[in-house]
């Protein structure tokens, strides 16, 4: 059991663990996947490139779950990573070790977000848009982000304001102004609201920690109301929907022809790509991929995939209309503070259903913090205002 | 009974953008090394995010005007998903929810007079890759030069009866997009292929037969056997009930003569579109609108009336320059300098269309600069130059465009000399070494004479005005 899918020698600080979905031309990038054992890319990120311009040496690619969109890193090639009973992520035990100053990950459903919760780490999926995704492996190109880890909001600021920028070589890539526009920070949010609706089946740990989180900003003189929207549950459906078919399309290009794992044993093409995919892909990827295949069918498209879309703008117009009246929305980032190897071994697809409250954010492409255990979400943009607000949670010293 | 024969076309064209559709490497590999205009991007690596080539857009804008087409101003991308070698993502990246262009018309003529073709729509799209199978090694390659090569797909309403008209409607494609430079159209290369949607139904039926779709068709003629043996092979089945018509795909063997199934509706893939995410939609503002329309050439035809009866030239004269853009480009030029568009014409069809032929480049790869072009026809109108070296000049002017006719003359000793002198000492002396010659004309053999006018013309290096010089020599021999 390693922490690290490669590991660089003599690391100097200031130094970042990049999860295993981020290329790098030095390193193998993997994405957890046998496909792509030892695959080497020609090219570097562009979070990377911006890393190693400013100084950043990288410390080498934590391990992640199978093309990184499972609960907490278990699905991954190597086994699942377990400590004191608990699953864990790699690239957060990394940091807890002190082995790495922060992390960048590739946030595709989540797991990033839950792992740091669960480490009482400090992390930003920021604003879709802002970080480039030129040079990660893609699963989900519709909401997954370049994302921070650090100990502290800081820290993650401090590598957010290096990865940020306006990229020529990504499509989606936001203007050079709004990127900037993410780094401003603020002092303390004025009204932040909590949406009661994702309590219902949180642990009482969690509520505790929602708790203490409100108690936070109304020490810090924020007026913190309780709301029930239940619209925004509805984000985990979409999001779902639109993330399986991303993946399964994304990944249909690991098919054993060009690069990556090819079967020993085939005759023909046909049965090369399926025993290629039979043999390399592990299970919960095989299920996303029919999910999303089946959602994409001529005959479900409009039922499904259309209606998904839809409720993404949905989802969205809801929240322009919480941000009128609330710098913040207060969420869980996990039901429970810790997973473990029996709960994904009775569910292996758990990552469907506790994604709820990741979701929201993914679906939307709007900015999260998680801090204290709990995630903020905020308007587009807000990212440093975000990481400001989570240093009041966090009891960071400014 | 009798039965007409509905026919669909989509014809895929590659554009001539230089670049390819998302990457910056080169679109034009035809005949290079494999997998030598390939990078991660159109291989189809992890990591690589697609950006729009604006030319693409530019050009199926282009191609949606020529045809008569209405320009959706929002159009997007989507993914088509389908396993094949050659296509290294498993997905090609193309339009199906909001096409470029929707809703045109194309005139075409036959011997059965004017027709109009219906277009449905006009979608931009990469191509794929291409397998080269070795049968030596029994093994298969695969060639990525081609993968995301722009595309545009043109998809015609059942429209046309009869190989004819197929013919003539390509024929119509390829002069549209080749008159604004948006496409090559040439077959041979693989830059215009077709697919023919056929069904067969007694003639005057309002109701649609059942269709089949034929590909590998490599040239025009291909696609007229395809059709012919089609239309054939579904009268016989509908007469003789020989089989039973399905929905399906077939390919043409040309050799053989026949089509083949390949694939039914039934066992056809679902290719499962949705948005591409990575693809922002394309806005075509009013601005991008009016500066594409407004760049484009008038029709071949339109210009073919104007040259018949602004510029006085002759119905074949104005056919044969208005059969590319070039071409008219470069006499329009050279007209606007000499003024005299009888006098262009014979140069562009005389002169320059038969050095392109022998040089064998098509029409559209003219560079001649058409002022030079009008300079070098005023010098020779005016005597300045022979016609002889107008034509050794025009030929300079092919090989380097930079040439000025005028100073390319001076400096090669090709401007006309008026010096009697001169001319009177080089026939003198021709006279001397041609007795024979000149006895014979004295005898009456008027050719004789002409061999002692081309070793003058000769040795005065085309610089003498032809009459002046006949003039000259008559006068001078029977003065002897």
């Amino acid at each position: 059991m390693s922490f690290y899918n490669a590991k660089a020698e003599n690391v100097s600080s200031p130094s970042v663990i990049l999860d295993d979905m981020i290329l790098t031309k030095d390193m193998p990038t993997t994405a957890g996947s046998r496909m792509l054992d030892s695959y080497m890319s020609l090219f570097d990120a562009e979070a990377v490139s911006k890393l190693r311009a400013a100084g950043y040496a990288i410390a080498g690619k934590a391990a992640v779950g199978e093309f990184a969109f499972d609960l907490i890193g278990e699905s991954a090639y190597g086994g699942a990573l377990v400590r004191d009973g608990k699953l864990v992520s790699a690239a957060c035990e990394i940091l807890l070790s002190g082995e790495a100053d922060a992390a960048v990950t590739l946030d595709v459903n989540g797991s990033v977000r839950r792992a740091s919760a669960q480490s009482g780490l400090v992390s930003l999926k920021p604003t879709y848009g802002t970080v480039s995704r030129f040079g990660t492996v893609p699963v989900a190109c519709s909401g997954e982000c370049v994302s921070v880890v650090a100990e502290t909001a800081d820290k993650c600021a401090e590598i957010f304001s290096v990865i940020v920028g306006h990229d020529a070589k990504d499509g989606t890539s936001l203007s050079a102004s709004q990127c900037q526009a993410a780094l401003a920070r603020a002092s303390a949010p004025k009204k932040v609201c909590v949406i009661e609706d994702f309590l219902q089946e949180v642990d009482a740990d969690v509520k505790d920690k929602i708790d203490a989180a409100c108690a936070a900003f109304e020490k810090a003189g924020a007026t913190v109301e309780k709301i029930s929207v239940p619209t925004l549950l509805a984000a985990r459906a979409a999001w779902n929907i639109l993330f399986s078919a991303e993946l399964c399309n994304n990944v249909s290009r690991y098919d054993g022809v060009k690069y990556g794992y090819r079967a020993e044993s085939f005759s023909g093409i046909d049965e090369l790509y399926t025993n290629s995919r039979t043999e390399a892909f592990g299970k919960l990827l095989k299920t996303a991929i029919i999910y999303g295949s089946e959602t994409l069918s001529t005959e479900n498209y409009m039922k499904v995939y259309d209606k998904a879309l839809r409720t993404r703008r949905v989802i969205a117009e809801k929240f322009a209309e919480l941000f009128a009246e609330y710098d913040a929305v207060l969420l869980p980032a996990v039901s429970k503070m810790a997973y473990t190897e029996e709960m994904v071994a009775e569910k292996h697809d758990l990552c469907y259903v506790e994604n709820l409250y990741t979701a929201p954010a993914s679906v939307t492409g709007l900015p999260s913090v998680v801090c204290g255990g709990v995630a903020l979400i905020g308007p587009a943009l807000s990212d440093g205002k975000l990481l400001s607000y989570a240093k009041i949670v966090t009891g960071e010293e400014n | 009974m009798r039965y007409e024969t509905v026919i669909g076309l989509e014809v895929h064209v590659e554009l001539a953008t230089k670049s390819k559709i998302f990457c910056s490497c080169s679109a034009h590999s035809y005949g290079a090394e494999p997998n030598t205009h390939v990078c991660p991007a159109c291989s189809g690596m992890p990591g690589m995010l697609p950006v729009v080539n604006k030319r693409v857009v530019d050009y199926g804008m282009k191609a949606g005007l020529m045809l008569n087409c209405d320009i959706n101003r929002i159009t997007t991308f989507d993914k088509k998903s389908y396993y094949y070698p050659d296509l290294p993502a498993a997905y090609q990246t193309t339009q199906w929810f909001a096409p470029v262009a929707v809703n045109g018309l194309v005139e075409i003529e036959t011997s059965k007079g004017k027709k109009g073709v219906r277009i449905k729509q006009i979608h931009m799209e990469e191509d794929a890759g291409k397998l080269v199978h070795d049968i030596r090694e029994d093994t298969t390659h695969v060639d990525f030069n081609r993968t995301s090569v722009p595309l545009i797909e043109i998809v015609s309403q059942p429209d046309l009866s009869s190989a004819e008209e197929v013919e003539a409607y390509l024929e119509r494609l390829k002069n549209l997009l080749r008159f604004a430079r948006v496409a090559e159209c040439e077959m041979a290369h693989g830059t215009m292929r077709c697919d023919v949607n056929l069904s067969v139904r007694p003639e005057g039926s309002d109701k649609l037969g059942v269709r089949t779709e034929m590909k590998n068709m490599n040239s025009v003629e291909a696609i007229k056997r395809a059709i012919e043996y089609e239309t054939a092979r579904h009268i016989d089945a509908l007469e003789n009930h020989t089989e039973i018509l399905v929905q399906e795909t077939r390919r043409w063997d040309d050799i053989k003569g026949k089509s083949y199934a390949m694939r039914s509706k039934e066992t056809a893939g679902d290719y499962r579109y949705f948005p591409d995410p990575n693809v922002m939609p394309v806005q075509i503002d009013d601005e991008w609108f009016e500066s594409i329309k407004s760049s484009l050439p008038e029709f071949p035809e339109v210009k073919q009336k104007k040259y018949e009866e602004a510029l006085g030239l002759s119905s074949y004269d104005a056919e044969q320059i208005t059969r590319s853009i070039a071409l008219c480009e470069c006499f329009e030029a050279a007209y606007a300098v000499t003024g005299n568009a009888k006098d262009a014409a014979n140069w562009m069809i005389s002169e320059v269309m038969s050095i392109l032929n022998a040089r064998q480049m098509t029409y559209d790869q003219l560079t001649l600069d058409g002022r030079a072009l009008g300079e070098l026809i005023k010098l020779v109108s005016d005597g300045t130059v022979g016609r002889a070296n107008g034509k050794k000049i025009l030929a300079a002017m092919f090989d380097d465009t930079a040439i000025s006719p005028k100073i390319y003359a001076e400096t090669n000793g090709m401007i006309v000399s008026n010096d009697t002198g001169l001319i009177e000492k080089t026939v003198k002396a021709a006279i001397a070494e041609a007795p024979k010659a000149v006895e014979d004309y004295k005898n009456g053999k008027e050719k004789a004479l002409m061999a002692i006018y081309g070793k003058c013309m000769k040795e005065l290096r085309g610089n003498c005005d032809p009459q002046v010089l006949k003039t000259i020599l008559i006068d001078m021999i029977n003065q002897m």
